[in-house]
Parts: C-alpha cells; structure tokens; sequence
C-alpha cells in the first residue's frame, strides 16, 4: 500500500495494521527518513516537501510492484509525507513484511533506493543563512544502479 | 495540438508558472525540441531551461528521455532530479 499526505504518521500504528491478524509473517523490516538539522554544515530550521500529485502516487505503486515481483513479500507500506516540516520530524515510512528476514530487508531498500531516483518529490530547505532547493546526489543513482547490476550478474 | 505544461521545484519557481496550457506547433515533435520552443518565448522560460541537460520530463506522468516524441501526449511536466525520502 502507498500513501502520500501531509500530516505525521505513527510508526507502530503503521506495523501494527499491517501485520493486524496475519500469523504467516515471520519477518518485518521498517526505515523512517527524518528531517536533519545540517545540510552541508549549515544549519536546517524546515524543509518544504513538494510532489507532482497523481505522477508521485503512480511511481510509488511502480515501485512497490516491482518489489513484490522481485521478493516475496507478504504486506509492503510506503507512506511519504509533504509540505512544511521542521528537524526531528518524520519524512517517510518503508515497511516490508515477509516469512524471513532476507526479503524484507533487501526490498526496504530496494523501495528506498527506487523512491530516492523516481519518485517526484524535491526537497527545498530553509535556514538562518537563507536556503535552497536540496541537490540531486549521484550515490543516489548510484545506489538504484546497483540493483540492475544484480541483475544482470544474476543472468 | 493543445498540451497542459506543468513545471515544478525551481522550474517552476523560473518560469514563475506552475501550469499552463500551450498550443505546440506542428514542428515540434521531441522533448528536446518543446524545450528549445519554449527558451524562445521569453527570459524566464530562457532561465528556467538554461541548463536543459539537467531537467528530467514526464509525458503523461512517465519519466522519459529528451529524445522522446511527445507524440499524443496531453500533460507535459518538466522538473529538476527528485530529491525525495
């Protein structure tokens, strides 16, 4: 299940319906993403999060199914939040259950990596010295890379 | 052909637009070729699209590359690398 929205959300409300009445899960894998007070050694006092509604929904619904096709997964979550936040506060929630821990492990951040490359989301931060829109990172693309190279090793 | 055009982050903050509908004329059949269009209408859509190598595109809410035809495409997004999660 995705969802995308701008209010918190509680991470053991999140795990405790998605395993509610399920006795076959014998693994469940969470990342929560939070909002840093640096960036690049200046300060961070809130971050705007703004998405293109429709496509972001999209992506995510992608980006799960492809998860579940690759590992066998018994529940997956993403929750991903948007609007104006402030340091400490939660961005996004990535929970993967399955009968073992290999799977669940390996698709959490499977769905991060995706996420961080496809998902439309752009951060912009402010802080006391003025701010910005956040940098794309190349270890981002990096990191989504190395699935395909799975891939084709796995070939 | 009428396109919806969306632009968001700091392409939108550039063209100072977040949408707009836009009649494309017939030479313009590729991403690449809608980008130069539309540099050519004035300094801000020059701005925003002034390092068009970094900009990603979404025909119809798909990531696509510059050489993509727009072909029947009906919403057009342009937007820097995301930065989520």
């Amino acid at each position: 299940m995705i969802r995308v929205q701008q209010q918190d959300f509680d991470i053991g409300e999140e795990i405790d319906r998605l395993r509610a009445g399920r006795t076959d899960i014998g693994a469940i894998v969470s990342f929560t993403g939070t909002v840093r007070d640096t960036a690049k050694g200046a300060p961070v006092t809130s971050m705007t999060l703004e998405h293109y509604p429709g496509m972001t929904e999209k992506e995510l619904e992608r980006i799960e199914a492809e998860a579940n096709a690759r590992w066998p997964l018994h529940a997956s979550l993403i929750v991903h939040r948007t609007g104006r936040m402030t340091p400490g506060e939660n961005i996004v929630l990535v929970v993967t259950a399955s009968a073992s821990r290999g799977a669940a492990f390996e698709a959490a951040e499977f769905l991060m990596d995706y996420l961080k490359t496809d998902a439309p989301f752009w951060k912009k931060e402010e802080g006391p010295d003025g701010g910005g829109w956040v940098d794309a990172r190349d270890s981002d693309d990096a990191a989504r890379k190395r699935w395909s190279a799975q891939d084709k090793a796995a070939e | 052909m009428t396109v919806k055009l969306l632009y968001f982050a700091w392409v939108r903050e550039k063209t100072g637009l977040g949408e707009e509908s836009v009649d494309l004329p017939g030479e313009v059949k590729t991403v690449a070729d809608l980008i130069g269009w539309l540099k050519a209408r004035g300094p801000e859509y020059e701005a925003a699209f002034e390092q068009s190598d970094v900009i990603r595109t979404a025909l119809d809410q798909t990531h696509v590359s510059h050489d993509a035809k727009i072909a029947q495409a009906r919403e057009i997004a342009f937007f820097p690398p995301v930065t989520g999660g």
